[in-house]
């Protein structure tokens, strides 16, 4: 399916980071870091997940529309959790419709 | 199958969302209930996980080179690690039991006032994990058919598709894991 | 050519076995249009008892319990089993692969799994309905469904669940077939309308059935391991269920009429004799829709405590996917301007469509509308819109689409005057039944209800009287159709002198579609490569 392939030393240094990662974001949940400990937690999270679909699912290799189907179908998540949450955060704000 | 992956973003993505919110209504809550998972074992777990990926890209890779040898000893280490994955969960799940935690009429969990948070978050562990184990669960069997075809001799470099298909799909279920272990376990640890 | 006496796809075999096993896709495409056609008439079934009930202001048939599962199986068959199906199971699958000029699509056993998902969902479904069935309303609000009601849900979501996955695998099919298996020449520029609409249908299919199937999970797990993340005794959210649920059956309403709008652009072409205005701007909207669609959800949301500024912003979207809509029908009717139009049986149901659909349609935007909406939701105005849409505009474009390729599926023409006469039948009874609707509904007529207060009484009698003039309507393709299958006169391959590759080989095709693979240079509508014959057919 792919014509490139990787070396072994590609995807081992992906896999020690990967564990490294892991650690980091352990580590990391013991410090009061206040409301940002929700945003190192995740963004740790998005790197991870990069370094497995771009080089474990060759996603670096793959064709554009591949690539553009995953990041639209990520895009496409965040329209259902923002849109939900505008609701969920914004109730009160404006009181109740038909009253 | 990137499009059948497609769907299952948004599959989980729907249990996903039902977190985001609750975690949001009930953050002080939230922090608590998972504090009382264990963070080591949750930690370990993941990193298994991971090591599966690598063996999974690997016995791609093997398969690529037309490696008979390594591509079966690749898929073996993947799905034994993915089986320790399993167990570990497992063993999790019935310290939950044995401490009330199980959302039902035995639910019970200490220090909080208001148990109803706490029931949903322990409903959306117990699903959000659940249907991850249920997603390595096929992933074991789709394991045990490659090796199966790959004792056979069916692959070669030049027909390794299956292999190709399935390590997409493992590592699918890595990611979805990568996410489930900080929004679970790691909810302002530093509070404990 | 006489297209029944040598080997075609419906002489490649006989026997039970040879069609359970087909790999073939316009065998499966006649499977499902068995299949769906059964759920139909049980649907139709639950909406005639609906309909007698309503003639009197008393709840005198039916309890309000057995009421409640009436319409609820109404709506869970009719847009679970027979809507979403319908046409792209049926015709979409039948003729993508020849209007791109494939021999199948992509996966061919993914597609026969495709239709036993859909058995296997619709026997559970049916299961449930014979035990007792289901009182939520399709909607399956929660807590009522998770924790109070006392009928089927476990069955009926399991079957939802199974169903989900036929229409997912069905979408995932066309994908890959339009993307890889056009055949040369065939550039996505040259591909008729009915291809973009089904393609645009299917990535609706994929991005949100998911989230249905997840949200029914959800649901299941409450009623069955009492895990309540919906239940506000827990601190769950009820209206968070509306919002998961809504993420797919909004876009899933446009799963429902992309297909058929693809239909209507093949029709209006035929019989004007034209391509189609504004191909480009027809194909983009079909996508566009697909994209607008997903963000508007929140618009059944309205009354439900959600914030009043999420209402405003989902308001204000859904104004703006009306837009792509009104393109179509304008591009539509800018193919008829100057065109050469004859008046076939799948014409008058186009015609019918693009009325039908416009004041569907119309009236969408009456309800997007806040202020309007508070006074509306719940009534019988809301039933009247998407009965507008689903059954004026989806139904009577899935009638057009099989009259219209029922010579190329069987090799017969059906009777164009009892035809005629069917369409016409249904355009009268399905005004008269749900015009009236509109005005209950405006009126204060709750939907959902069956006592109401006695000066309803007559609209109600109109609208029961048009279902049953509807009901001919139906009956009578079913009858003339299957009959036309045996006795019919020979159709020949092209009847209609209509562009498009599917016109291109025998009627009913062969086996593998084609003798030999075409090589595209033209156009989608281009009628200069079609002999011209302005006589009707018939």
């Amino acid at each position: 399916m792919t014509n490139h392939i990787d070396s072994v030393k590609t995807y081992a240094i992906v896999w020690i980071s990967l564990l490294a990662l892991t650690g980091l974001t352990t580590a990391v949940a013991f410090v009061d870091l206040g409301p940002f400990s929700v945003v190192v937690a995740l963004s740790i999270a998005v790197v991870k997940m990069m370094l497995v679909a771009l080089f474990f699912m060759h996603l670096r290799h793959s064709g554009k529309l591949t690539q553009l189907a995953m990041a639209g179908t990520i895009l496409w998540l965040g329209f259902m959790v923002s849109f939900t949450l505008a609701d969920v955060f914004t109730r009160g704000w404006l009181g109740v419709p038909g009253r | 199958m990137w499009i059948f992956l497609i769907t299952e973003i948004m599959f989980f993505g729907g249990m996903f969302l039902a977190y985001i919110v609750y975690r949001a209504l009930y953050p002080g809550t939230f922090a608590v209930t998972s504090s009382s998972l264990n963070v080591y074992i949750g930690a370990a777990n993941t990193a298994v996980l991971l090591c599966s990926s690598f063996t999974m890209v690997l016995a791609v890779r093997s398969a690529q080179l037309g490696r008979q040898t390594a591509l079966a000893v690749n898929i073996v280490l993947t799905l034994l690690l993915g089986l320790v994955f399993l167990g570990v969960k497992a063993f999790e799940w019935s310290e939950k039991f044995a401490e009330h935690h199980v959302p039902g009429t035995h639910f019970h969990f200490e220090g909080i006032a208001n148990q109803g948070p706490a029931q949903l978050f322990f409903s959306l562990y117990f699903a959000m994990t659940g249907l991850h184990a249920l997603h390595m669960v096929v992933g074991a069997g789709l394991m045990t058919w490659l090796l199966i075809w790959s004792l056979r001799g069916k692959f070669s470099a030049e027909y390794m598709t299956p292999v190709d298909i399935a390590g997409l799909y493992w590592h699918f279920v890595d990611i979805i894991w990568i996410f489930l272990f900080p929004l679970l376990y790691l909810i302002d640890r530093h509070l404990k | 050519m006489m297209a029944t006496e040598t080997e075609n796809y419906l002489t490649a075999g006989y026997g039970l076995k040879s069609w359970l096993l087909t790999k073939d896709h316009k065998r499966i495409a006649l499977l499902y249009l068995f299949t769906i056609t059964l759920f139909f008439f049980i649907g139709g079934a639950f909406a005639t008892l609906i309909r007698i009930e309503l003639l009197t202001p008393q709840g005198d048939l039916v309890s309000s319990d057995t009421y409640n599962r009436l319409f609820t199986m109404h709506g869970i068959t009719m847009i679970f089993f027979f809507l979403i199906p319908s046409i792209p199971a049926t015709l979409g699958n039948f003729l993508i692969p020849m209007m791109i000029g494939a021999r199948d699509l992509a996966f061919p056993r993914i597609n026969l799994l495709s239709w036993y998902l859909l058995v296997v969902g619709g026997l559970f479904a049916l299961f449930a309905m014979l035990a007792g069935g289901v009182d939520t309303g399709w909607t399956f609000y929660t807590p009522y469904s998770t924790t109070y009601s006392n009928s089927w849900v476990i069955a009926t979501a399991l079957g939802i669940f199974v169903a989900g996955f036929s229409s997912i695998l069905t979408g995932l099919n066309f994908i890959v077939t339009i993307h890889r298996m056009r055949a040369p020449g065939m550039t996505w520029f040259r591909m008729p309308l009915f291809v973009w609409a089904h393609y645009a249908t299917s990535v609706i299919q994929v991005l949100g059935t998911p989230v249905l199937a997840v949200t029914l999970i959800l649901v299941l797990c409450e009623r069955v391991f009492h895990i309540g993340i919906f239940d506000p005794a827990l601190g769950g959210d009820p209206v968070l269920f509306q919002h998961l649920f809504w993420f797919y059956s909004h876009p899933a309403v446009y799963i429902m009429i992309l297909p058929a709008m693809g239909v209507i652009s093949e029709l209006i072409s035929t019989f004007s004799r034209k391509a189609i205005f504004g191909y480009h701007f027809v194909a983009g909207s079909s996508m566009a829709i697909a994209v607008f669609g997903f963000l508007v959800w929140g618009h059944h949301l309205f009354v439900s405590t959600q914030s009043v500024y999420a209402g405003m912003v989902f308001s204000f979207l859904s104004y703006a996917v009306a837009i792509p809509s009104a393109i179509k029908v304008f591009n539509w009717t800018a193919t008829l301007y100057k065109g050469s139009i004859s008046f076939e049986t799948p014409m008058l149901y186009a015609f019918g469509f693009i009325g039908l659909f416009t004041i569907g349609g119309l009236t969408g935007l009456f309800v997007a509308s806040l202020g309007i909406d508070v006074h509306v939701t719940d009534t019988y105005f809301v039933v009247a819109h998407f009965h507008y849409i689903m059954v004026g505009g989806a139904i009577m474009a899935f009638l057009g689409g099989l009259h219209f390729w029922w010579p190329k599926i069987t090799g017969r023409m059906y009777p164009e005057g009892w035809a005629k006469l069917s369409a016409a039948v249904v355009f009268v009874g399905f005004n008269l039944t749900f015009f009236p609707q509109f005005i209950l509904g405006y009126l204060g007529m709750p939907r959902r209800y069956h006592v109401y207060p006695p000066e309803f009484q007559v609209l109600h009698v109109m609208s029961t009287m048009g279902a049953s003039v509807l009901a001919v309507g139906y009956l009578m393709p079913m009858i003339y159709l299957v009959w036309s299958y045996k006795y019919g006169p020979l159709a020949g391959d092209n009847p209609y002198h209509a562009t498009g590759l599917e016109w291109r080989t025998s009627s009913p095709p062969p086996l593998h579609n084609f003798d030999e693979l075409p090589v595209v240079t033209y156009g989608a509508y281009d009628y200069t490569t079609v002999p011209e014959e302005v006589t009707s057919v018939g």
